[in-house]
């Protein structure tokens, strides 16, 4: 599902985001990203979205070669993810459902089909009795749940999680997460990139370690090596 | 299509002042345009009268036989240039003085003497009523030995035909000037819209909108206030065309308007500088969003 293969990324400013980064995540993985701010976490969730681009290697995401992506490709290849962010990004002036259907209007899906899967992903975060609710009179766990929500109506492959805990009480995280767990069991691919260690700690989930732009430790790849004689 | 629409629309509730500012721009630089075409639409309406009555006379000495007259107004109407040929005798020639000169109606009445000479009117045939071409007509009749003189309205209709001319260009480069002021008020109004909306385009970016989609809404409220423009521009245009019908006391009551065609052209118009403002405006901003 996501290949990296050797990528750097170096911003004009002349910084290396990323060196010699190779990992591949393959069907229904869950994988955690960890490492301090500036580590590369974002950068490489941002390849994964096409939000930017490599400066050397190869990022293939979901059958898609981001290195070579055509302009009209972008959108297509965000179609089969869902991404969601520490800060929610909510529309203020729209209800939880309305943020949900905003991500079928716009990606043209049938009028008459909208409001049954708007229903079917708030139930799915446990919000269906919330729906009319706007952004400024949810909790913070709440409006994560809707921006989940958001993020997986169009049936995502991928789900990107960057940080998604990051403005969340221990409570409001846990529930989260275990609602990310839940949807990775359905089959879908989670990449969440935290530095909530301790929400690593407890799960036996496949962990990527990044340090100033280089992976410093893969646990399927480590944990392979330790096991061999 | 609904949401494009009702995206486009919106942009008038959040920015009315801007919104207003734009449209009204737009039915400016096309009002001046449109004017200065009514003026210029009129004056050749004016001069194809004109040129339908194009005519010269060629006067008669007195006392010249009527056989050589007729005989010569049937060389003349073998002409390739002349439509037809009439002769104007000397009573026909006092008769229209009196009817057509009505100021000088009683001077007319108390003569003794007709002092008005016959003439050979000889109309042209379109496509040779040009001035050259009317000129050497002029020229072969003054070579009729009866011909004493021959007159023809030349100068005036070139001095019309200029100002026709000088009229359009005139309105058309104001009317430019007001154009470019339009585009760049309409790409400002449009770059704020894209401000005010950049949370929203950001998250239509994420979730796989794509580009024509997202520009969609910008290119017609571009085109929609284009198109308000010109419906307002022919609105302006028409006030000002009774206006000046009406206040002429009756002597414009000949005045035309655009026909349909020319207002489909104004509108269409308008929309394109819409659509212009708003392409170059989301060109530049909606990339930074």
């Amino acid at each position: 599902m996501i290949r990296f293969t050797s990528v750097y990324k170096a911003y004009p400013n002349g910084a290396m985001a990323l060196k010699d980064v190779t990992f591949h995540v393959s069907k229904g993985e869950f994988v955690f990203l960890t490492g301090h701010s500036g580590a590369g976490k974002s950068t490489i969730m941002k390849l994964l979205f096409a939000e930017q681009r490599p400066s050397g290697g190869e990022v293939r995401v979901s059958g898609y070669n981001v290195n070579s992506l055509q302009p009209d490709d972008v959108p297509r290849l965000r179609r089969r993810l869902g991404v969601v962010f520490q800060d929610f990004r909510l529309l203020e002036d729209r209800t939880a459902e309305e943020n949900v259907a905003f991500a079928l209007e716009v990606t043209g899906a049938r009028t008459d089909t909208i409001a049954a899967r708007v229903m079917r992903v708030l139930t799915q975060v446990g919000l269906s009795a919330r729906s009319r609710a706007y952004p400024r009179e949810l909790s913070g766990g709440e409006q994560q749940r809707v921006a989940i929500a958001r993020a997986l109506v169009n049936d995502p492959a991928i789900l990107l999680a960057d940080e998604p805990t990051g403005n969340l009480d221990e409570r409001a995280t846990r529930g989260v997460f275990q609602l990310l767990r839940d949807i990775n069991n359905g089959g879908t691919v989670v990449v969440m990139a935290t530095h909530d260690l301790d929400l690593v700690r407890q799960t036996v989930y496949r962990t990527i370690e990044m340090r100033d732009g280089g992976l410093v430790y893969d646990s399927d790849v480590d944990e392979a090596a330790a096991e061999a004689p | 299509m609904k949401l494009l629409t009702r995206e486009a629309l919106l942009s008038f509730q959040r920015a009315p002042l801007l919104s207003v500012l734009s449209v009204t721009t737009i039915a400016f630089s096309l009002f001046t345009v449109g004017l200065f075409g009514l003026v210029a639409i009129n004056l050749r309406e004016a001069l194809r009268g004109l040129e339908e009555r194009v005519e010269i006379a060629a006067y008669t000495f007195r006392g010249t036989p009527s056989e050589t007259i007729v005989i010569a107004t049937q060389d003349i109407a073998a002409f390739p240039e002349v439509q037809d040929v009439s002769y104007v005798s000397e009573e026909e020639a006092l008769r229209r003085a009196r009817s057509e000169l009505v100021e000088f109606r009683d001077a007319y009445r108390d003569l003794q003497v007709n002092p008005l000479p016959a003439s050979i009117e000889v109309r042209m045939k379109a496509g040779y009523r040009d001035a050259a071409t009317v000129g050497r007509v002029a020229e072969r009749l003054r070579g009729f030995g009866f011909i004493d003189d021959v007159r023809f309205g030349r100068e005036w209709v070139q001095k019309l035909d200029q100002l026709r001319n000088l009229t359009g260009l005139v309105g058309l480069v104001i009317g430019l000037a007001f154009a470019a002021v339009a585009v760049v008020i309409i790409g400002v109004t449009i770059r704020l819209t894209i401000l005010q909306r950049a949370r929203e385009i950001s998250i239509m970016r994420l979730v796989g909108a794509t580009n024509w989609f997202i520009r969609g809404p910008f290119l017609l409220e571009g085109a929609l206030k284009g198109l308000l423009g010109g419906l307002l521009s022919l609105v302006l245009c028409y006030g000002g065309y009774l206006l000046f019908r009406d206040s002429s006391g009756g002597t414009l009551s000949g005045l035309v308007f655009f026909g349909p065609q020319q207002m489909a052209l104004i509108i269409l118009f308008g929309v394109l500088l819409g659509l212009c403002g708003s392409m170059v405006s989301v060109g530049r901003h909606l990339r930074h969003v």
